[in-house]
């Protein structure tokens, strides 16, 4: 530790600190512009001009180590002088614009100018003025208030991880700008617009909209990814959602959100958004109330039950519903009978159900999970998955993380990879044989898994090898989690994981998958403390016809592994309920009530994030229309089936009764039970589709954002081959070729790649291919 | 440009001869025979070093830092990449003798790379040579060709198994590069702005490694100090002020040119190499050391000798050694105009005061020059000269504030006149 004077004040602090920072944890603030402690240091925006005894002239605080018995000044005459200095040099050239700038309000010049700026200027020259750059629909520049802080240029640079913006020109004609002809297209690219300090950046879906102060901040949890990132939703005085800012918490999302996070709200005003309950009569959609509504409902899952028996019931929910729907909807449907609950729509591989330990989760904190030396991570869009967490993985590997990567196409993850593996889905399980093998190999050790048949290669020995040297970490991401060897490439993990002593886990997805499985919204299994069931899965309640399905939060022909079974299922069946905040085309077919239920703003609920923490927040504001929170919906309706135990007036009422959940550690388990089983080279025949499902489709908000929907990362080729497979069926970027699966076949412009796997065909899961089977399934192209 | 005096650089360099400049020649001059001795006979890099701090050698690019101090900053033991970068962009208005070593004597900077190399134990080196003078730096990469076909640049130089590499890399027009972290900066293919230091480069230099950059005209003195002995250079000139000097003097005299002369020559005696006067005009001021350095009056400037103690003694920088003479013609307004939208223009705009107040201090002298001044215009352009100096992360900011203090403190009356009036108090002609 170095001891040294601040303002009279002798502090200590570790050696390589530099003076900001010390000031900054001792509560001393100096005023700053460049300096963000998530950024290099740049030191030229020189607010933070201090005095230090003893040297040549005032030191930049953000820059300056503290040294052992240093004197610093940071309110001395010199100091405050400097710092005026350097405030009225920022301003000469600023248009001053505040009354008309969205930053008006939160701008931290307008905040400093008050207390460093002159009344009046001595600058009487023309001003220059600059002209506005395009950066994509997200971001809106007004560059002549830029005071060249670079703090975006640094961003995009080490945290987005690919330079997008620079400073062009000298003087002060010096300009931010991207690339000519670009746009920032980064799926962080949201940020620069928190780290601008002035209204140079700002948010272009919010602008215009509403001054900073008419607006009440309320806390909540960003819903689209597992990784549970805080945010601050900010209301109008008309109670509407008009932004989404981060709030900081450093262990999941640090200061940043993802553009998901942070440009999803606009989905919730979307015209689809339903506001009055519907039920279907003769064919034709009538708006009633809630009463009758809930009355039809119930009226309809009884008369099923009555026909058929309560196993001609399925109830299936999208992950991204709170704990709290999860717990009351699968209390109710086992209150009459129904154990067909599942909320897995994307998995197809269901063996290991019953023989699982715990809960699925990340296999540690995200804390720990970045600090590991060595991950491995297996079958993920890292970037589209988990776009925050892909951050942190940067940043680790910076310092010295070990990351290896094996998908079915090679992801441009914008990090230093040690190693990236394209491998066909199909021999993901070998490959991680391979692995198992070498760690074995190297080790002594022994598994029981039966790897005669498998070879290892030089790649696979040298994913062993560091996973080993550092007790390596090793994650199944989606695609993963999505194939039909799902559980035999769980336990080859957990087998790797206990060879090299280290540690494995899943990403999980949406955004309460962990809850989903806490609280009994699986097949086989009440809560953690409840008891053993025996109903269908996702996959088997479509394969299997049912009578009547119940969806809640979920718009089941996009979000299902096999769209075209599951529109093919919802159509056949005789009632379908829907509790969902939207309404579409495919769901007026479908469906035969639909009770218009409130997105994660309407509502109070909780979340357990990738690493089992449990997250509640209420609902910030109220819901729209005649919507209702789906857990009063589930209480109301229950009550219909004179169902014993909904009596819960309130949220905490609901949330009383998972109290034995809430400590989650002693129910997080990757572990599972298994047969043993051989792995060897699987003999490869034919096509396997990538059903790819884009970084702003992953659920009903993010749909229908309109202006996450016009960002480069939406616009996804629909047909994608490998260049491989474009050279053997005689196919060029632009060709047209038909597709062909199960019954489905379709015309798309093929886009070649370098970087699929040979035999993987890339075909997006979107609206346009709902008739398409499954995601991983065989594909047919012909040119 | 005509040089017109010799000292350790130019001793023999017939410059009228166009191959004066090949390998060949300067071996036929004495050249690499330092190297070679040093090769040979194993002379251990701290001998060098020491060699260097006797012989007194002060930066030649302006800061006058000793050389051999700069060298033994080198953690030259530690393993791993280090290099020698020389700075020959020279972008300082008024200043022109690098363009001239490399253009007439190329092998002298390449031998004391070399040798610079060697003794901070760098085995990758570049040549930074400014974009404006691109025939220079192909002149320059064809001496480099000449010296890896001898086997003096590359693997196992004359069989002594020290390796050496030397790049030429040329500027492309930035005055900030010759700052010695723009120009790594430069190099490694960034925009050419100076870097916070610390760290130095000697510990954190180009793509990160430890670094010593030296000027053209220091790393040519080298071959020199190491064949005849750093206490020979010494004797060459003053006290604290060793060796000879380039000096580019231009400006109203008669005979402008490079002149190397022992440091401590009377400044009278440099104006009179330099032919004295153009036409017999007065004397008015002289800016001794390249544009950022403060002017000084006729006065002051003639009791002055050319070396560093003497010209700081008088309030101003021996800088680079341009001489920039001025007879009594100059509108002091107008000149400095000039000088101030140098600096604005030459700004990297990376440091608030520095990229505002450039363009603030070039307005308002413009706006004096034009005619359009007001009164209190000089204490404003002291009171932003004051907010700018010393609160950047380089020194250009310094340069460009030191000519408007020193022009407006010496020759206040020719502003204050100028705002009154709103004309020249001199006739100005200039051609």
């Amino acid at each position: 530790m170095i001891e040294f004077e601040l303002d009279g004040k002798t502090v200590s602090a570790k050696p390589g600190s530099t003076i900001l920072e010390v000031a900054l944890q001792e509560g001393k603030y100096i005023p700053h512009f460049c300096y963000h402690k998530k950024l290099s240091i740049a030191a030229n925006c020189r607010m933070c001009l201090v005095e230090v005894e003893k040297a040549r002239g005032p030191a930049p605080a953000c820059a300056t180590p503290i040294t052992e018995g240093m004197k610093v000044h940071t309110c001395s005459k010199m100091a405050v002088e400097a710092q005026q200095g350097v405030m009225e040099f920022l301003l000469i050239n600023h248009p001053l614009d505040c009354p008309i700038c969205d930053q008006g309000g939160e701008c931290q010049l307008q905040d400093l100018a008050v207390g460093y700026g002159r009344s009046a200027s001595r600058f009487e020259e023309d001003k220059r003025a600059v002209t506005d750059k395009d950066l994509g629909p997200l971001v809106k520049t007004t560059m002549t208030r830029c005071i060249h802080c670079s703090r975006c240029v640094r961003f995009t640079d080490e945290i987005a991880g690919f330079q997008e913006l620079g400073m062009s020109y000298r003087n002060n004609h010096v300009e931010v700008m991207p690339f000519i002809g670009k746009t920032v297209d980064s799926e962080l690219s949201g940020n620069i617009i928190d780290i601008c300090p002035v209204g140079a950046l700002t948010s272009k879906p919010f602008r215009d909209t509403a001054r900073s102060w008419e607006l009440s901040r309320r806390k909540s949890i960003s819903p689209h990814d597992a990784l549970g990132s805080n945010i601050q939703v900010h209301i109008d005085k008309y109670h509407k959602v008009v932004r989404v800012l981060p709030l900081e918490n450093e262990a999941l999302n640090e200061c940043w959100l993802s553009d998901r996070d942070r440009f999803s709200y606009e989905g919730l005003y979307h015209e689809e958004r339903l506001t009055q309950a519907m039920i279907k009569q003769d064919g034709k959609w009538i708006k009633v109330d809630w009463e009758t509504a809930l009355n039809y409902a119930a009226k309809s899952i009884n008369g099923v039950k009555m026909d058929h028996g309560s196993d001609a019931i399925g109830v299936l929910a999208s992950a991204i519903s709170t704990t709290e729907e999860l717990h009351l909807l699968q209390k109710m449907m086992r209150g009459i009978g129904v154990s067909n609950l599942d909320y897995r729509l994307e998995q197809q591989d269901f063996s290991l159900d019953g023989k699982q330990e715990g809960t699925n989760y990340l296999g540690s904190s995200v804390t720990d999970f970045v600090a590991n030396k060595s991950i491995l991570v297996v079958g993920s869009m890292l970037r589209e998955e988990q776009p925050l967490l892909t951050q942190r993985l940067r940043q680790a590997a910076k310092h010295e993380c070990e990351l290896h990567l094996i998908n079915l196409k090679q992801e441009d993850v914008k990090i230093e990879l040690s190693s990236q593996l394209t491998v066909d889905p199909r021999k993901f399980a070998y490959t991680l044989g391979q692995i198992l093998k070498a760690a074995c190999q190297i080790s002594g050790k022994t598994t029981t898994i039966d790897l005669a048949q498998v070879e290892v290669c030089d790649k696979t020995k040298a994913i062993a090898e560091s996973l080993l040297k550092y007790n390596g970490h090793i994650v199944l991401g989606r695609i993963a989690r999505s194939l039909t060897d799902y559980a035999q490439l769980l336990v080859l993990s957990n087998e790797i994981a206990s060879v090299v002593a280290g540690k494995s886990g899943i990403l999980p997805n949406l955004a309460n998958e962990l809850g989903a499985q806490l609280v009994g919204f699986i097949p086989y299994r009440a809560a953690f403390n409840g008891y053993f069931t025996k109903g269908l899965n996702a996959s088997q309640m479509l394969e299997n016809q049912r009578k009547a399905y119940v969806l809640l939060n979920t718009e089941l022909e996009r979000d299902a592994y096999n769209t075209q079974l599951a529109l093919a299922a919802l159509n056949k069946a005789k009632t379908v309920i829907v509790m969902s905040a939207y309404i579409n085309e495919d769901m007026l077919q479908y469906a035969d009530v639909i009770l218009p239920v409130t997105p994660y703003t309407e509502t109070a609920g909780s979340y357990v994030n990738m690493q089992g923490t449990w997250q509640t927040f209420n609902g910030v504001t109220r819901p729209l229309g005649d919507a209702k929170p789906a857990w009063k919906v589930i209480r109301v309706l229950a009550n219909k089936f004179n169902l014993d135990g909904f009596e819960q007036d309130s949220i905490e009422d609901v949330r009383s009764e998972l109290t034995g959940l809430k400590d989650t550690s002693s129910y997080l388990n990757n572990s599972t039970k298994f047969d043993s089983f051989a792995v060897g080279l699987p003999k490869i025949s034919g096509l396997i589709r990538f059903g790819v499902t884009g970084i702003y489709s992953g659920d009903s908000i993010v749909r229908r954002s309109a202006s996450l929907q016009q960002t480069a990362l939406a616009k996804l080729p629909v047909l994608t081959l490998s260049s491989e497979l474009a050279t053997k069926l005689n196919l060029a970027n632009g060709n047209e070729a038909v597709v062909k699966q199960s019954h489905a076949q379709n015309r798309y412009n093929v886009t070649v790649s370098e970087q699929l796997a040979s035999d993987v065909v890339l075909l997006a899961k979107n609206h346009d291919s709902i008739n398409f089977a499954g995601s991983y399934d065989a594909i047919e192209i012909n040119a | 440009m005509a040089i017109f005096e010799k000292g350790v650089i130019f001793a023999d360099v017939d410059t009228s001869d166009s191959d004066c400049w090949r390998l060949d020649e300067y071996l036929k001059r004495g050249g690499y025979q330092a190297l070679k001795r040093i090769l040979a006979q194993k002379v251990t890099p701290e001998e060098v070093i020491n060699e260097m701090k006797t012989s007194g050698l002060r930066g030649r690019g302006g800061a006058g830092f000793p050389t051999g101090l700069k060298w033994s900053f080198m953690p030259r033991t530690m393993p791993g990449q280090k290099y020698i970068m020389c700075n020959s962009d020279e972008g300082e208005p008024g200043t022109f003798k690098d363009r001239d070593i490399l253009n007439f004597n190329p092998h002298a900077v390449i031998e004391g790379m070399i040798i610079a190399g060697y003794s901070i134990g760098a085995s990758v080196g570049y040549n930074y040579i400014h974009g404006e003078i691109f025939e220079i730096y192909q002149k320059f990469e064809e001496a480099l060709a000449e010296a890896r076909a001898a086997n003096l640049l590359g693997n196992n130089i004359l069989g002594s198994g020290f390796d050496f590499e030397l790049h030429g890399h040329h500027g492309y027009g930035a005055y900030i590069c010759g700052d010695e972290t723009a120009l790594l900066n430069s190099v490694e293919g960034r925009k050419g702005q100076p870097r916070f230091k610390p760290p130095f480069p000697a510990g954190h230099g180009l793509y990160g490694k430890p670094t010593t950059i030296n000027n053209t005209e220091s790393l040519a003195s080298v071959p020199f100090i190491l064949r005849d002995g750093g206490q020979t250079f010494m004797d060459q000139g003053i006290p604290n002020n060793g060796g000879t000097k380039l000096f580019s003097v231009s400006g109203h005299v008669e005979r402008p040119g490079n002149f190397e002369v022992p440091l401590g020559t009377p400044f009278s005696k440099l104006l009179e190499m330099a032919g004295g006067m153009r036409g017999g005009k007065k004397l008015k001021a002289v800016i001794p050391g390249g544009s950022s350095a403060p002017l000084l009056p006729a006065d002051i400037m003639m009791e002055c000798t050319m070396d560093y103690d003497s010209i700081a003694k008088a309030g101003s920088m021996l800088g680079s050694g341009a001489v920039i003479v001025m007879d009594e013609d100059v509108c002091m307004v107008k000149a400095l105009e000039r000088l101030s939208y140098f600096y604005h223009e030459e700004s990297c705009g990376q440091c608030t005061p520095c990229r505002e107040g450039t363009g603030w201090l070039y307005q308002i002298v413009h706006r004096i020059e034009t005619g359009h001044g007001r009164a209190g215009d000089l204490e404003l352009l002291d009171s932003i000269g004051n907010q700018m100096a010393g609160r950047t992360i380089c020194a250009l900011s310094d340069a460009a504030v030191f000519p408007v203090r020193s022009f407006t403190k010496h020759f206040r009356h020719e502003f204050e006149y100028h705002i009154e009036h709103g004309k020249c108090l001199v006739n100005h002609r200039w051609c």
